[in-house]
């Protein structure tokens, strides 16, 4: 009986090590669709779903005729097909939900990434203003512009 | 025939068929089956010119962040482009990049969706016609 406690005291050590170490970390699982990655890919880099909620993508996914200003429209069958791949690994997919639902109130639906409270906090005193509105940066959709390796889901590079 | 000028004969004949093959292979046959089927839907001759004076126009009509063509894609169809999001765009110029308008589904896509977000409508098949003339012959 002793074992077993002394046992199960270890593995709940072990997990909550583990846990905390993968959360120091900024990676996210990369997109494997090739429908995704070309349809969302087209004009921005094709941002991993587990940046934000279910709810957020659903809401995106049906208001692409006015896309953050732009016509982004797609066949019925490719949308959905997009949607259920977002929505099937959003932050709040699992049973904790990821490091994005941090902050984020249920009542609250951002659809942009570089507004939810965890983007805020991660580049928050790290990157100078006039970084965002220089040339080859543009925009705080293009990630790859500092970090590197984004598309594979690495962003640990800062 | 002398050895000289046969040697001649045969630098033409290769340097004609050289000519040829090149332009075969810059007039794609799938490209050029979109452009005649624009032709056909507009009942009129297309325009290079016309077709350069819409891809330059800044009238808008749609949104205000994208006025013209231009706006994402340069002021020039063989310059690399950017979107608004910072992703680069290949030249629109066939002679830039060849693979573009040689897929017809990807051409409704961008001209319904292009057409809506610069001028706030869908283009027309003339304007459509128009457009690829001007860029297959840039």
């Amino acid at each position: 009986m002793l074992h077993i406690q002394k046992l199960s005291f270890l593995i709940l050590a072990v997990l909550l090590i583990a846990t905390s170490v993968a959360n120091a970390d900024e990676r996210y699982k990369p997109i494997k669709d090739k429908i995704v990655l070309e349809e969302c890919g087209a004009c921005h880099m094709a941002f991993q779903p587990g940046m934000l909620p279910k709810r957020s993508w659903e809401k995106i996914m049906n208001g692409l005729p006015d896309h953050f200003g732009e016509d982004a429209s797609l066949e019925v069958a490719t949308k959905d097909h997009i949607a259920a791949y977002l929505k099937d690994r959003a932050a709040d997919n699992g049973l904790w939900g990821g490091k994005f639902m941090r902050g984020i109130k249920k009542n609250m639906t951002p659809l942009r990434i570089t507004e939810t409270p965890h983007w805020l906090r991660e580049h928050k005193g790290e990157v100078r203003s006039s970084a965002w509105t220089s040339p080859k940066v543009k925009s705080k959709a293009n990630c790859l512009a500092c970090h590197k390796q984004a598309n594979r889901g690495f962003y640990d590079d800062d | 025939m002398k050895p000289f000028n046969k040697a001649i004969t045969i630098a033409t004949a290769v340097m004609i068929s050289g000519a040829v093959s090149s332009s075969i292979v810059a007039a794609n046959p799938a490209r050029n089956a979109i452009i005649k089927n624009f032709a056909t839907e507009a009942g009129t001759p297309l325009s290079t010119e016309r077709g350069k004076a819409l891809f330059e126009s800044k009238t808008g009509g749609g949104k205000p962040e994208t006025k013209s063509c231009t706006a994402c894609h340069s002021a020039s169809p063989l310059k690399t482009g950017q979107t608004r999001a910072g992703k680069l765009i290949e030249p629109m110029a066939v002679s830039k990049s060849p693979q573009r308008f040689t897929d017809l589904k990807k051409v409704s896509k961008w001209f319904r969706r292009n057409c809506k977000t610069v001028l706030g409508r869908e283009c027309t098949p003339q304007e459509k016609g128009d457009f690829l003339t001007f860029m297959s012959s840039k």
